[in-house]
């Protein structure tokens, strides 16, 4: 039987989720994930045609604070666990091209 | 004399506490000493602050001598599952991506337990990010189960229910997505109570599935349950999810514990309990004789759609998960992959260096069931499925004041027994994933014990913010049994 999610989707999947799996784990997951997909399938077995979603158990609705000066993280605190720092900024590798022309 | 200390509940501690008959140092001290004999073998922390412990103890000591009054908790160690933040050593999710990270605040849940002069012993184990329901994901150590070296503590939450059961704490602090607390409870024969959606606030509890998240107590017996909750329940403007004064007062949930619900009509689904083991299901009849001898109704009924829990639970809290992870990603805190080639390496190397398999596997799972293309068959249908499966219980409590069921379909099993086939380990979830996709309470409370004297839980549902009536329900059992007093005795089994 077909496997519901061959390899070269849990590629896809992977690069979406920005994990960079080995081919054994895409191996291991194409099975796994693919069990699972087919023990979900179990769903199709209820007419939901007319049954909304619920995404949330309470009444959800926007909640607004007076737009004062609250109390925040200093600097020191949100920097101390950056994997790597400049000063007062948080270390990345270039993200943008070099558009100088040169 | 340490061991008579270390049996006592934590409202009968910090009543002797209180009255100045015990110091919280010589407690601090026993249970550090516990720690010390045997949680080599057991597992149960991460992390312990012993030398913050014995500090906090000495102070709560001297303002009793001083006369002060004191909080709830005071001098009573407890335990913090290791998904809390605290500004106290590493919050870890038991991850390797998390390792080293160091909380610049503490939760919503560790300031009230300080203010109620608790002493914040350490941090205990978990599945990776609570994803799991042995403690077999953690990232960093094994946890084994207090009644049998050999067997899990169930999880997430395993390393919580171990410290409890095994006298290495007075009670700690769970979280519960999809039973996290219930069954490791269950497994290590305490009490353990998921409190309803909304009810505790989340800020400073690391998310998996937002919209099912909550954390609740893990303690010996259901008063202490209570105790616990007189102090993390309540609304907290930092989660807005947690609900107001005006929606649901929270109450004194010890004040009345000890009065019997009158006319107690309890709801029972025999055919979705028809695939617990069978000691499980005579132990579940002997519970519900109890109850009936106490005048308790019992009420047959159908609750058709929660087969489709599994199903549902798997694809929504994998859906969220997959979104909340997506914050680790190697740029602000926790780990880097060391010489990343471009941008795009910091977060897929990073990430696949620091996520164990299965937080990979359900990132993966969630992701696919949110893409393109497969969303509505997926993602949406599990949401509509959600919707009946909470219409079951709205039903259900129409006519009964609680539902009573397993919590999980087996006593505790092997290490490393389901661990190799996920679809397996999931399916033990079968009575717990119910009341989060509903955002209903329930509470696992010990029940008996198989023929290996493995502990066997009873599980009690009742309608949303409804806890001091099921905290009550509780007691009515617990009050005229005595598994709760059970010890396990795992000082035996590592000398």
């Amino acid at each position: 039987m077909a496997k519901k999610l061959d390899e070269s989707q849990v590629r896809h999947v992977a690069k979406l989720a920005r994990l960079d799996l080995t081919d054994d784990e895409v191996a291991r997951f194409s099975g796994q994930l693919s069990a699972i997909l087919g023990y979900v399938e179990k769903l199709n077995e209820l007419d939901t045609d007319s049954v909304e979603p619920l995404a949330h158990c309470l009444p959800i609705h926007n909640i607004f604070r007076e737009d004062v000066v609250t109390e925040s993280l200093d600097t020191e605190s949100a920097l101390k666990n950056a994997p790597q720092r400049i000063d007062s900024f948080f270390k990345v590798p270039k993200i943008l091209e070099d558009d100088s022309g040169e | 004399m340490a061991d008579e200390l270390l049996n006592l509940t934590c409202k009968q501690l910090r009543d002797k506490i209180a009255a100045g008959a015990v110091k919280s140092t010589a407690v601090v001290e026993a249970v550090l000493a516990q720690i010390a004999d045997i949680d080599d073998t057991i597992g149960a922390y991460i992390s312990t602050f012993n030398k913050h412990a014995l500090e906090t103890a000495e102070a709560v000591d001297e303002k009793i001598a001083a006369g002060e009054s004191m909080g709830a908790l005071a001098g009573v160690p407890v335990a913090i599952k290791d998904n809390m933040c605290t500004d106290l050593g590493a919050t870890t999710c038991a991850s390797r991506i998390l390792e080293n990270f160091q909380a610049p605040y503490n939760a919503h849940v560790v300031e009230k337990l300080l203010a109620a002069d608790a002493v914040i012993i350490g941090k205990t184990n978990l599945d990776e990010f609570a994803m799991g329901s042995s403690t077999e994901n953690s990232g960093l150590k094994r946890t084994v189960n207090p009644w049998d070296m050999e067997r899990v503590p169930g999880g997430s939450s395993g390393g919580s229910a171990a410290a409890v059961a095994a006298r290495m704490c007075f009670a700690a602090l769970g979280s519960d997505t999809g039973g996290s607390i219930r069954q490791p409870a269950g497994f290590c024969g305490v009490v353990g109570l998921k409190p309803t959606y909304g009810r505790v606030s989340r800020f400073g509890l690391v998310a998996y599935g937002s919209s099912l998240d909550q954390i609740g107590p893990v303690t010996r017996d259901v008063a202490d349950a209570a105790l616990m909750m007189n102090v993390i329940a309540g609304r907290d403007k930092r989660d807005s999810t947690s609900v107001s004064e005006e929606m649901a007062p929270v109450c004194d949930y010890l004040e009345k514990l000890d009065e019997d619900v009158k006319g107690l009509k309890i709801a029972v689904a025999s055919g979705f309990n028809a695939g617990a083991d069978e000691h499980i299901r005579n132990a579940l009849a002997s519970a519900l004789d109890i109850y009936k001898n106490l005048g308790a109704q019992i009420v047959e009924v159908k609750m058709p759609h929660l087969d489709y829990a599994i199903a549902a639970y798997y694809l929504i809290a994998t859906a969220e998960a997959s979104s909340n992870l997506a914050r680790y990603d190697g740029v602000h805190y926790g780990h880097r992959t060391e010489s990343p080639a471009d941008y795009i390496e910091v977060y897929s190397k990073s990430r696949a260096e620091g996520f164990g398999a299965e937080v990979k596997r359900r990132i993966m799972l969630g992701t696919y069931a949110l893409s393109s293309g497969y969303y509505d068959a997926y993602y949406l249908k599990a949401l509509k499925v959600r919707n009946l499966i909470r219409k079951d219980f709205t039903n259900v409590f129409e006519k009964a004041d609680c539902i009573i069921m397993p919590t999980s379909p087996t006593t505790a099993f092997k290490l490393g027994e389901k661990i190799e086939d996920p679809l397996q380990m999931y399916l033990t979830d079968i009575y717990t994933l119910a009341a989060n996709l509903a955002g209903v309470p329930a509470i696992s409370i010990p029940c008996g014990f198989d023929a290996d004297n493995l502990p066997i839980g009873l599980q009690i549902l009742s309608p949303a913010f409804t806890e001091e009536k099921l905290l009550r329900i509780a007691r009515m059992f617990e009050s005229k049994t005595n598994y709760h007093t059970h010890r396990p005795k795992p000082a035996e089994h590592t000398k």
